[in-house]
């Protein structure tokens, strides 16, 4: 599969804010937006839901505080009771402290994974040298030329007023960009 | 006093905006700025001074090897405990370098969810910092152990001994999973906040192997807009995880203490007043490294005056929650009425160890009150002087829990002296050396300030240029 692309560069986030809004409400399918740090407001603008990475975190969570305390309580009351300082075997309080740092624990590396996972992040992957000065100053939207009607020449009039730096047309294979 | 920095006044307008959001980042930085600054000091020769400290550090550092080789082969009897006082440096030396390593996720998780925005000059390197101090603390108690080979039994698995487990209910347990849980944490968030950083490294890099390796790390990082959404996202999951998790870790090990019937130790305070302790004395670390980098690496544009006055106001607040917190131990010992408590204390103001008690009180209470000053917190030498102290203050803080409290236990022909031996004091001095070759290390090979949230808080641009329009010196 090859798609054809136009890469807008700006100088400014507030003129990529501008032009994604315009952008969006001529209807022109927006892939992507590549800023060299979080833009305020830039996920609103492009219309991206909440992220449900909170859910694995939740989940994973979960699963470190009740797998913990289920462990917690099977060592210290079925496999082997020991007495310690006659507390209960089965002493919850006693059991929280390690329990809460194993939800901490599973929570923080299940959504780091995720995180890593969905945005697919791994060691080695290889980049597109055009977007090198994203990560210094330069904040690029990627649109999807694929659609009949789409016309350079009036996207270009469009984006002109927000200090376009450079616009750039790629044809890509394999789906991504990066 | 030279350094004292004031930056100039604006015109009317910009005065009333200034007030009402001071400017982080001085020096008019773009973007590319930035990353121009940040990365300097990576990309040129390192400078003969980083070399001194270099040497110096890890001269000290060897010096820690030897001594703990010489103990861990001849045991630890080699250091000055006796039946008495059974703990004494190495608890010490543990507990000081955990209450460093709090600074580190306070700023970038506590300050992170309070949207204090100067965070991001100083987080990078106060995480760095937690790192490699939760490392040296995590050594000590392996240390302790006297045969650190085994230290694999603290783990919970299965073995030949019955399987004889762990035992849950034990404090110390509970330590070895909060101090394991928290360097894992701080080293994933330290991690996850580098990734656009490399990225930036690897882009800007010749081939070469820094850009291989920044390659590598940055994880294909390329700030896609919608990573950058999901990136976020973590970010505040992460912060939100570490928050509770620094306040228990400390609170865990207070209750190393607090749950033995030792008096001195045994007191529902220990939680509260061993985390602010912490939280005081990490903020002096960060205050020390973070003045000495900001003028080795010429960083005074990004870690400004304001930087350092707004963690002075927080090393006050904290200083007096630790002072009130001496108060509230000597008022509950005489009003408990029990012998012993009140003993305990009356020994420690006024017993042997008295000399460190208030060693500890004047560095950590009294001196710290310059503080209220605003000449004082706006003059670097002046604060870098007070960071010292409090270092110095929280270390003796530490010292006078552990040995106060043991030395004169309830029976009297018990009681005994400590002094450490020279083989405790190296231990100490080549924990120093590891924890500053480690900082070293970082400071010269990865960014020292988190070049990507810098970015984000840089002064509008544009309203900046409107501005400058208006004053009719348009740049």
């Amino acid at each position: 599969m090859s798609d054809r692309m136009l890469l807008a560069t700006f100088e400014h986030e507030e003129d990529l804010l501008d032009a994604v809004e315009v952008v969006r409400k001529k209807g022109c399918k927006i892939i992507d937006a590549y800023t060299p740090y979080a833009v305020h407001g830039l996920d609103r603008a492009l219309g991206l839901r909440p992220s449900r990475l909170t859910w694995v975190c939740f989940v994973c969570g979960m699963t470190g505080a009740l797998g913990m305390l289920w462990f917690e309580y099977w060592v210290g009351a079925l496999a082997w009771a020991v007495d310690v300082g006659g507390k209960p075997w089965n002493s919850l309080p006693s059991n929280v402290p390690v329990a809460f740092e194993t939800a901490v624990l599973f929570a923080g590396f299940g959504s780091v994974f995720a995180l890593l996972g969905v945005s697919r992040l791994f060691p080695g992957k290889q980049v597109l040298p055009v977007l090198e000065r994203v990560t210094d100053d330069r904040f690029v939207l990627l649109l999807d030329e694929t659609d009949a009607q789409f016309d350079v020449s009036t996207i270009k009039a469009m984006l002109s007023p927000f200090n376009l730096v450079a616009l750039e047309e790629r044809v890509v294979s394999g789906g991504e960009l990066q | 006093m030279a350094e004292t920095e004031q930056q100039q006044p604006e015109p009317a307008a910009t005065e009333a905006s200034e007030l009402l959001r001071p400017t982080l980042i001085t020096g008019g930085k773009t973007p590319a700025d930035v990353t121009r600054d940040i990365c300097a000091p990576m990309e040129g020769r390192p400078t003969a001074l980083w070399w001194g400290a270099l040497s110096i550090s890890l001269t000290a550092l060897l010096a820690g090897v030897v001594a703990v080789t010489y103990q861990i082969a001849m045991g630890i009897g080699t250091w000055g405990l006796n039946r008495t006082v059974g703990w004494a440096f190495d608890i010490t030396n543990f507990v000081f370098w955990v209450g460093i390593g709090h600074a580190g996720t306070l700023i970038s998780a506590v300050l992170f969810l309070f949207r204090q925005k100067w965070r991001t000059s100083v987080n990078r390197s106060a995480e760095a910092m937690t790192l490699f101090a939760v490392v040296c603390a995590g050594l000590f108690p392996v240390i302790h152990m006297g045969r650190p080979w085994l230290a694999f039994w603290m783990a919970p698995y299965p073995n030949t001994r019955g399987s004889l487990w762990i035992n849950f209910k034990s404090p110390l347990l509970w330590d070895v999973f909060a101090i394991s849980t928290y360097l894992l944490i701080s080293a994933v968030f330290w991690y996850i906040g580098l990734i656009p950083d490399l990225a930036t490294i690897r882009d800007r890099s010749k081939p070469g192997w820094r850009k291989s390796l920044a390659g590598i790390f940055s994880l294909g990082w390329v700030g896609s807009a919608r990573t950058w959404h999901r990136y976020e996202t973590v970010y505040m999951l992460l912060a939100g995880l570490a928050t509770p998790l620094v306040f228990s870790v400390h609170t865990i090990v207070s209750m190393d203490f607090a749950t033995a019937i030792i008096p001195g130790w045994h007191t529902t305070i220990f939680p509260p007043y061993f985390v602010a302790g912490a939280i005081f004395s990490g903020l002096a670390m960060v205050l020390t490294l973070m003045i000495i980098a900001r003028k080795v690496m010429q960083l005074e544009n990004y870690i400004t005056v304001l930087h350092i006055e707004t963690m002075c106001k927080l090393m006050l607040s904290m200083g007096c929650i630790v002072g009130l917190a001496y108060g509230t131990e000597f008022f509950i010992a005489a009003f408990s009425g029990n012998p012993y408590e009140q003993f305990v204390f009356l020994n420690r103001a006024a017993g042997p160890f008295s000399w460190a008690y208030w060693t500890m009180v004047s560095c950590n209470v009294m001196i710290p009150q310059l503080l209220w000053f605003r000449p004082l917190r706006r003059n670097i030498a002046f604060v870098f002087l007070i960071s010292i102290v409090v270092n110095i203050g929280m270390w003796f803080e530490r010292f006078v829990i552990i040995v106060t409290s043991l030395h004169r236990d309830f029976l009297p022909s018990s009681w005994a002296d400590y002094t450490p031996t020279i083989i405790e004091i190296t231990t100490l001095i080549g924990s120093f050396g590891l924890f500053f070759s480690c900082f070293l290390l970082f400071c010269r090979f990865l960014p020292t300030i988190a070049m990507a949230e810098v970015k984000g808080v840089l002064k509008n641009p544009r309203r900046a240029a409107k501005q400058d329009s208006s004053k009719g010196d348009a740049a």
